[in-house]
């Protein structure tokens, strides 16, 4: 079997791709696509501990963690949408109106 | 090595290589795709941990769901436009590697992680096992979900809907 800290090292690098996505792109999509990512790190963190300690309740804590995602996913895209109808970006750098 | 292990290893080495293509990919539609397969990836991962049902909603909600959503805005904006090079790379890399080093050295300073898994029944990680879960324990949460999700379908609507 494979020990719980494998998988907690490949959720923590998961996690850390994500937040390099998040750092380095400049496309309000894709700073998306890597929260999901980030967020699927934790869920693998959840599900391993789950395992390993022999409880159920990690496994219904993803079940509330993919509901926030997809909430999140939702309301994220529909702001793309409408900021992308008033400014033609996607560029978070060029959306700096509250910038003094 | 174990044929256990030799799973896990391919499962984990594919996995990150299509998180740094999500990441790393020029083309939207190239890192929606990435995405995708990581997607399916960690659902795999989750049945080798016991725990079908939350591997086959990964896949129907992650992989299915909220990844048409990501494609179908993606075809709606048709964002041709080449991003601009990627800012200070190099000090952000720097950052990244300072974390996964905390995270690392948190993981393995903070006591022993239990090296085997409790012994568990059959049902672990069934459908019964885990209504039985939700609907006894986490029923209050269970129902602030049902409301957040009916939020955001209301706000969803309203934030995309075209002003008049």
């Amino acid at each position: 079997m494979v020990p719980l800290s494998h998988y907690l090292i490949l959720g923590a690098v998961i996690f850390a791709i994500g937040v390099l996505g998040v750092l380095i792109r400049r496309n309000l999509i894709v700073l998306l696509m890597s929260i999901e990512l980030m967020l699927n790190g934790v869920n693998l963190t959840f599900i391993a501990f789950s395992r390993f300690l022999g409880s159920t309740d990690g496994q219904v804590m993803v079940f509330f963690v993919m509901a926030v995602a997809a909430a999140e996913a939702v309301i994220g895209l529909a702001i793309i949408i409408s900021v992308y109808r008033h400014r033609q970006t996607l560029d978070p750098q060029e959306l700096q109106l509250l910038k003094w | 090595m174990t044929g256990a292990e030799i799973l896990f290893f391919i499962l984990a080495g594919l996995l990150v290589f299509s998180a740094l293509m999500v990441v790393l990919q020029r083309d939207v539609v190239y890192c929606a795709m990435a995405l995708v397969a990581a997607l399916f990836l960690i659902a795999i991962l989750f049945i080798t941990l016991n725990a079908p049902m939350v591997g086959v909603l990964q896949v129907l909600v992650y992989a299915g769901a909220i990844m048409v959503l990501f494609l179908f805005v993606i075809m709606f904006l048709n964002p041709r436009v080449s991003e601009a090079r990627p800012g200070r790379w190099w000090s952000l890399v720097v950052a990244m590697v300072l974390l996964l080093g905390g995270a690392l050295a948190a993981l393995t300073t903070n006591g022993d992680p239990p090296a085997d898994p409790v012994a568990t029944t059959e049902l672990f990680g069934s459908p019964e096992n885990l209504a039985q879960s939700l609907f006894s324990d986490f029923v209050l949460p269970f129902e602030i979900a049902s409301v957040l999700l009916l939020v955001a379908m209301v706000g969803a609507v309203v934030l995309a809907k075209r002003e008049r």
